[in-house]
């Protein structure tokens, strides 16, 4: 893992002293709301409906066991005992009073850690793909490229304040675990045939009310020259972006009105201009590159007795393993996915007790070495077949044992009106309901890969426009209604979902995935996941069978 | 009188403004100047055939690049802060050095806030108008308040690549 040296920890410093001296100033009365929102939005820091929230940077999803722990700390001292993991790959505090945030900063900068650019518009935080140095199918580490951009994006003079805020993606294996389709730019990293390392530039991907699937602009750019172009991208934007209404003042805005050829013809234009020397140098890459060099793996057996006979003796273990492991690149290792969805609980949600015991985890079994997806689970990314048994037992008592990952209730949500001042509707409440319907362990199964994502209103937050099942919370007269969608993607075969009719009450919407469900069971071919399904039957089935139900 | 600050050589300095602002329907009055861009291109001639100093203003939304043959005759481009959040002055203020050569001064007015120090310096800005009622030395602590930086930029700072290389 990267380590930040002296000069990444001065950043830091500074960052949190001016912050500090900042809340100062608000709270002596210096400062009225309206003067400190634009710098309290530097931080991360918002205003919601019942106290403030923090959300801390995880930088693309990777954490060490001290960080770990420091968020369940903070989360026990300053909150009410827990954390929120979002949808970025970062880390929320509900319920954080204003005084004491340049202390939580402090605190936050003495494990490396800050929640600069977690909000305005600005570069946010950079997304990879969770499973990076551990998966077999990449091409090379993204954490490296993720690093670099990182520290690229920290405080740019030029890209501060840009139309609206600019998020960023990368991946580097063909099963693409960060939405790079659905990022404003989504990198993807490949090798040309003379084995020139690249990567394919997808821009203006997005959600919110107008949802877009993002258009490669450029197929190959060779992988020294990344600097320069994200430059040329990013000043097009700055220059061109819409800057009259903040509905549609996102990059997709722009790529959809020039076309996505003309907006790679200006970048390209913009590009000549920039030349190389904003280009990080060769040292600089190899320096990171460093850093995130292969973790000391042992040479072992592919197959582990200690792990064979628990499968073989415990059924739900067995299904954990089923579920929640995933391929290793090294034999004898592999991928641990930690449920944060366990049914009846808050999707993201991790109690401070279960980040210690996750951080445990990863010191004794783990390489210390822990990672936070997309989809708001947690990852060991590092974890011998041998010591599965034993892992399994602790997150067990940790009750973070569900064996549910990309099954129907793994699913996303959204914090929702229960804390969010832009809401509509409820949404976490939804998840619980639609996971309840499922609790059943072998009917999800029976089920298999299903995503079903909720966002409390239109910003999509939820990432309801990619779900297999999408579930957009809309205000009807003061009463809460679901827009149901199907058929989005979020991952490589990205696509927008298509609504399925009218909006559903709250009381409803469950009982509608239920039958979406039943209805995908009955009509399913082979090995068809939900969405192949209704990618070959198309709306019809299923929009019979909901509204046949509701009336 | 509307506070004036200016950089010079690392120091921030409260600074007698010799530039009147001029709008579009004002005569012109005696001195240095700073007009539209659209006055410019229509006077300009005529104004430095004066013998006076004169200064372009752009609004956000006018590039910097329609000025590139005009630079070497024009003593201040003055780059619009409509509100803070519009950061396309940003941008160019770092083509105006970086690529176009301009050596004059380049002056942040509108909604110029000390909490942009940072940035605006570091985009080749030398000279600014608050609109917050903030001082030089409260400048002169914005502006100094990170000692590494990750970028290159119009300011000539060693990017920390550049620093861990020794």
């Amino acid at each position: 893992m990267y380590r930040y040296d002296t000069i990444d920890r001065e950043m830091l410093a500074d960052r949190s002293a001016e912050f500090r001296e900042q809340v100062g100033r608000r709270l002596a009365g210096d400062l009225t709301e309206d003067q400190f929102k634009p710098l309290r939005l530097m931080n991360g820091l918002y205003l919601q409906l019942h106290a403030y929230m923090l959300r801390v940077a995880i930088p693309y999803g990777s954490l060490n066991p001290t960080q770990l722990r420091k968020l369940a700390w903070i989360g026990r001292t300053y909150d009410k005992g827990y954390g929120h993991f979002t949808t970025r790959q970062n880390l929320q505090f509900h319920w954080i009073k204003l005084a004491d945030t340049p202390d939580i900063l402090d605190h936050l900068a003495s494990v490396d850690m800050h929640a600069i650019q977690t909000s305005g518009n600005c570069i946010r935080n950079i997304t990879a793909d969770p499973y990076a140095g551990a998966t077999s199918e990449e091409i090379d580490d993204p954490r490296v490229w993720a690093e670099a951009m990182r520290q690229w994006s920290s405080l740019h003079p030029e890209f501060s304040f840009l139309p609206r805020k600019f998020k960023i993606a990368i991946t580097a294996a063909p099963k693409d675990r960060t939405a790079a389709k659905v990022h404003d730019i989504g990198l993807v990293v490949r090798r040309a045939r003379d084995g020139q390392m690249g990567f394919e530039v997808i821009v203006g991907g997005g959600m919110g009310r107008t949802p877009y699937i993002g258009s490669t602009i450029r197929e190959f750019l060779p992988a020294n020259r990344l600097f320069s172009y994200l430059e040329a991208i990013l000043r097009v934007y700055n220059r061109h972006g819409r800057r009259d209404n903040s509905y549609k003042a996102r990059i997709k805005i722009l790529v959809a009105a020039l076309g996505a050829e003309e907006f790679a013809r200006q970048v390209e234009a913009e590009w000549e201009k920039v030349g190389a020397s904003v280009d990080l140098p060769d040292t600089e890459l190899a320096r990171i590159r460093g850093a995130f060099a292969a973790a000391d793996f042992d040479v072992l057996p592919a197959v582990s007795e200690a792990h064979e006979r628990a499968k073989a003796a415990d059924a739900a273990y067995a299904r954990f393993i089923r579920n929640n492991l995933k391929p290793h690149k090294k034999p004898g290792y592999g991928i641990v996915e930690i449920s944060l969805k366990t049914v009846g609980e808050t999707p993201g949600d991790a109690s401070a007790a279960q980040m210690d015991a996750v951080a445990d985890l990863a010191e004794r079994y783990g390489q210390d070495d822990i990672r936070v997806t997309h989809e708001q689970n947690l990852v060991l990314p590092h974890v011998r077949l041998d010591d599965l048994p034993e892992v399994y037992a602790a997150l067990k008592a940790a009750e973070l044992a569900s064996a549910n990952i990309n099954l129907v209730s793994d699913i996303i949500a959204c914090p929702g009106l229960d804390y969010c001042a832009l809401a509509n509707a409820r949404s976490i409440s939804v998840a619980q309901h639609i996971a309840q319907k499922f609790a059943d362990p072998d009917r999800a199964e029976k089920v298999g890969e299903l995503k079903i994502k909720i966002s409390g209103c239109i910003n999509a937050c939820g990432h309801h426009h990619v779900g297999h099942i999408g579930i957009l919370g809309v205000d009807k007269k003061g009463e809460e209604f679901y827009q149901l969608t199907l058929g989005g993607s979020g991952a490589e075969d990205a696509a927008v979902g298509q609504a399925l009719g009218p909006a559903l009450p709250y009381d409803k919407v469950a009982d509608a995935v239920d039958t979406l469900v039943e209805t995908y069971l009955r009509e399913r071919q082979g090995a068809e996941r939900f969405l192949d399904t209704f990618r070959r039957t198309g709306v019809a089935p299923f929009k019979e069978a909901v509204y046949a139900d509701v009336h | 009188m509307p506070t004036f600050i200016r950089l010079a050589d690392g120091v921030f300095s409260l600074a007698e403004d010799a530039f009147t602002h001029v709008a579009d329907d004002e005569g012109l009055p005696p001195g240095d100047v700073i007009v539209t861009l659209t006055r410019f291109q229509a006077d300009g001639e005529a104004l430095l055939s004066e013998g006076r100093k004169v200064g372009v203003r752009l609004a956000s939304d006018e590039e910097v690049e329609v000025l590139a043959y005009d630079l070497p005759r024009i003593a201040v481009v003055a780059l619009e802060y409509p509100k803070y959040r519009d950061g396309r002055a940003f941008t160019s203020a770092r083509l105006l050095r970086e690529r176009l050569g301009f050596t004059g001064e380049v002056r942040a007015v509108g909604d110029v806030l000390r909490t942009q120090a940072g940035f605006m310096v570091r985009c080749g800005f030398t000279a600014f108008e608050p609109a917050d009622g903030s001082t030089p030395e409260d400048w002169q602590r914005a502006s100094q308040r990170f000692r590494h930086v990750y970028q290159r930029s119009a300011d000539g700072r060693a990017p920390a690549y550049v620093e861990r290389g020794g």
